[in-house]
């Protein structure tokens, strides 16, 4: 396949989960906003909801240049339909359907009209209209469209090297979003270190885990309280949880293994490493070590596993 | 010139013609209200599916839906026999005069084309002389474009040899067709055009480089923003085959490879969407950065196969379109079947005479225009245009053609007051390999506002499907 192709049906399937997962993020932010919620040091900005998916994005600086006022509305304007923040759900749908449009020879045709479809819906949208439908009636459809494109490839893709470049890109960006998604609980959400423990806290955990669809997975699973470190474990180290990194990572490795040839040898190793990291890691060990610091460390890995695929498949040189 | 334009679905005296009985039954029969919801379908899954064209000039990425009409032009198998045979006949020629020009150029040692219209035209690729091609074709695909006038006379209006686009939407319109009236395809047999993207494929295969058994077909486009991008990657889809960018391309050793995530892979054909001018920076335009530095010493040396060839542009130039008749004549000795709307080449001073005397009834066409552009229509002219074509010619006499204002035929389609009649021509594809090939009907498009005779899709023009039907 042209290396070409398989750079944009990486960046495809990337942005595809980028948007779902900053609706996902939003949409814990936009229940979090509706807790009686009170902060403990009044402006400490970093400790206010809003602040949230800026920070995990990692785009908190680009929107106080442009917006200057924190509040909800315009948290949201920037996060969804601005046109010159490369991360919001407009731009990442967009880049995903140009993505899809050049290469649409190497997609089904099904694929392709679902895209293109998502995206006339998405791009005549305002801010007048999500808030006349209600934000949250707004993430839960960019996640349903999200879900259908990924079913629309699933059932109608030839498991061919396009298939492949699609399943890496997607769980890549997944596996980074989880990690940071995870991070922030740790940094950001604590209003202070006296509510550890506390309900605050609780619903607040609750509602990290619903935006990666976790809270049923969890009762089911531990069928007791939430405790952060049950909660890293999950989202961490459990293999049937299908966003949690070592699901992520035994995806990604599954994939390596079938498009790599021998002159992919570090590939396969970095992967490998990653995997194994996971599959064999404890939560003790994790916990120990300090949360931050290991989510830290897998970024970037997982940056560095980006890196190298891209050097080796997506961006060649003579 | 007076009489009404022949029209395709009924006679003089109001009969509807035989070919159109099924279809027209449904018309009649069909309330505005099920007509209306036709409509919103088509349109609606040519917006779904991404069927779109850019248009020059507006914001870049612009895209627009070509309308769709689905009234279909239908023509009965007779008449399409003697067209196929016409348009095979024309092609041939076509390819044997490319030949010509660039080895032995007997045609214009007989002084049957004027050397000086052949040598000292733009179109004419000097480095293309001497240069062998594997079944010595030059056109492999050919638009030809044919109107009917008169009383329903087949005439050729212009060769489109280089890069001619629309099939796309021939194939897409048979689609939707078939998706809308499954009744009427059941009711009369329509002869089927699904299977061009694999008699194109054979076809490039067939012209692969000698000794290729397993010869790699790329497409290769310019990019998302060409106007023609969908048909692009809509042809390299249906052929199976890599829709690949200059960027993507890379020559060694007289060699054509391109990047893939294996590694280098050899290209033997490539179906170039790309114009001559942009094909190798270091042969043509310097500063092309769709092209691929190198090919054409790969191309001379003959380690690849360019479908179109590079210089086609000399034998569809509009001030050689008056010679084919005498290349058919000529090189197959045989009369031309189609017939050639009269022309006068405006560079031979009786002609231009006459035709800056007579320019409102004339459409005058510049000799390398295209889509419709610089042309004036004498009929619909106002004195300034005629006058600002006037000085045009006198400038330049050589750069413009004049012809007779033909009356096209119609079609009835469907408009904002009903269904009414509107110009239509017609576009089939001439695929030329180890043998001519052509798919029943092509792409029909049709002039939307009314009286207008400009069917060019950047000039407002739509689409119809074209039937060709079994005669009874």
């Amino acid at each position: 396949m042209l290396s070409r192709t398989a750079n944009e049906l990486f960046w495809m399937a990337r942005h595809i989960e980028r948007a779902e997962n900053t609706a996902r993020l939003l949409d814990v932010t936009y229940r979090t906003s509706l807790l009686p919620y009170q902060l403990r040091e009044p402006g400490v900005t970093w400790a206010e909801p809003w602040a949230v998916p800026l920070v995990t994005s990692g785009l908190a600086t680009a929107f106080y240049l442009k917006y200057g006022e924190m509040t909800a509305e315009n948290v949201l304007r920037f996060m969804i339909l601005d046109a010159g923040n490369p991360s919001s759900i407009f731009c990442a749908l967009r880049a995903a359907r140009e993505s899809a449009r050049s290469v649409r020879g190497a997609i089904t045709s099904e694929m392709y009209e679902d895209l293109n479809a998502a995206w006339l819906e998405m791009r005549v949208l305002d801010y007048d209209a999500i808030e006349q439908q209600g934000a949250q009636q707004f993430f839960e459809w960019v996640k349903m469209r999200s879900h259908l494109f990924r079913g629309v490839t699933f059932g109608t893709m030839l498991r061919d090297e396009a298939y492949h470049f699609i399943r890496l890109g997607t769980h890549i960006e997944r596996a980074d979003n989880t990690a940071r998604i995870l991070d922030t609980k740790y940094h950001i959400l604590l209003p202070s270190a006296a509510d550890v423990g506390g309900a605050v806290d609780y619903y607040q955990w609750a509602s990290l885990l619903q935006s990666l669809s976790g809270l049923e997975a969890y009762r089911k699973i531990y069928s007791d309280a939430i405790s952060p470190r049950k909660v890293a474990e999950l989202l961490i180290l459990r293999g049937d949880m299908p966003r949690s990194l070592l699901s992520c990572m035994y995806l990604i490795n599954d994939t390596l293994e079938r498009i790599c040839d021998d002159r992919s040898k570090e590939l396969l190793r970095m992967g490998g490493e990653l995997h194994a990291r996971l599959r064999f890691g404890r939560t003790d060990g994790i916990i120990r070590r300090g949360l931050h610091e290991y989510l830290m460390d897998f970024l970037e890995r997982i940056s560095a596993l980006g890196d190298e695929i891209n050097r080796r498949f997506l961006v060649p040189t003579l | 010139m007076n009489s009404p334009p022949y029209d395709e679905m009924r006679t003089p005296d109001g009969h509807t013609r035989r070919h159109y009985l099924p279809f027209n039954e449904w018309l009649n029969e069909a309330s505005p209200q099920l007509i209306a919801q036709k409509r919103e379908e088509a349109d609606r899954a040519f917006h779904r599916l991404g069927i779109t064209f850019a248009v020059y000039g507006e914001q870049e990425g612009t895209e627009r839906l070509i309308p769709f009409d689905l009234v279909p032009r239908i023509i009965p198998g007779s008449e399409w026999a003697a067209l196929e045979r016409g348009l095979t006949q024309r092609v041939n020629a076509l390819n044997a005069f490319l030949r010509d020009v660039y080895h032995g150029q007997e045609i214009l040692a007989a002084g049957k084309v004027p050397r000086e219209r052949i040598l000292n035209n733009t179109q004419y690729r000097r480095e293309m002389h001497g240069v062998d091609l594997p079944g010595g074709i030059y056109a492999h695909i050919a638009g030809i474009d044919v109107v009917r006038a008169g009383a329903g006379e087949w005439y050729v209006l212009e060769d489109n040899l280089r890069v001619p686009s629309g099939v796309s939407y021939m194939l897409e319109n048979r689609k939707m067709m078939m998706r809308l009236f499954p009744e009427i395809f059941a009711m009369q047999s329509v002869r089927p055009v699904e299977h061009y993207p694999g008699m194109l494929l054979e076809n490039l295969h067939g012209v692969a480089p000698a000794g290729e058994d397993q010869p790699t077909v790329a497409v290769l486009t310019p990019g998302p923003y060409n106007s023609a991008y969908f048909e692009h990657a809509f042809l390299a889809q249906q052929m199976g085959v890599e829709l690949v960018e200059g960027q993507d391309l890379f020559v060694r050793d007289n060699t054509v490879y391109m990047h893939t995530t294996k590694g280098p892979q050899r290209v033997h054909v490539i179906y170039r969407r790309v114009d001559d001018d942009f094909l190798d920076p270091a042969h043509f335009r310097a500063d092309s950065t769709l092209g691929v530095r190198g090919l054409f010493d790969a191309y001379r040396a003959g380690r690849v196969t360019l479908a179109n060839a590079i210089g086609t542009g000399i034998a569809d130039d509009k001030s050689i379109y008056p010679y084919v008749p005498d290349m058919i004549r000529f090189y197959l000795g045989e009369e031309p079947i189609l017939n050639n709307v009269p022309t006068y080449k405006l560079y031979v001073e009786e002609e231009r005479e006459y035709a800056l005397a007579h320019l409102e009834e004339l459409v005058v066409k510049e000799t390398h225009g295209a889509g419709g552009y610089g042309m004036l229509i004498g009929p619909r002219s106002t004195a300034a245009e005629r006058e600002e074509f006037r000085h045009r010619i006198l400038a330049h006499p050589d750069q413009y053609i004049a012809q007779p204002t033909l009356a096209l035929s119609t079609c009835p389609t469907l408009v904002e007051e009903g269904v009414a009649p509107r110009h239509i021509d017609l576009r089939p594809y001439v695929l030329s390999g180890k043998t001519v090939q052509i798919v029943p009907g092509g792409l029909t498009r049709v002039a939307l506002r009314k009286g207008s005779l400009v069917v060019n899709s950047s000039q407002g023009g739509g689409t119809k499907d074209t039937w060709v039907v079994a005669d009874d």
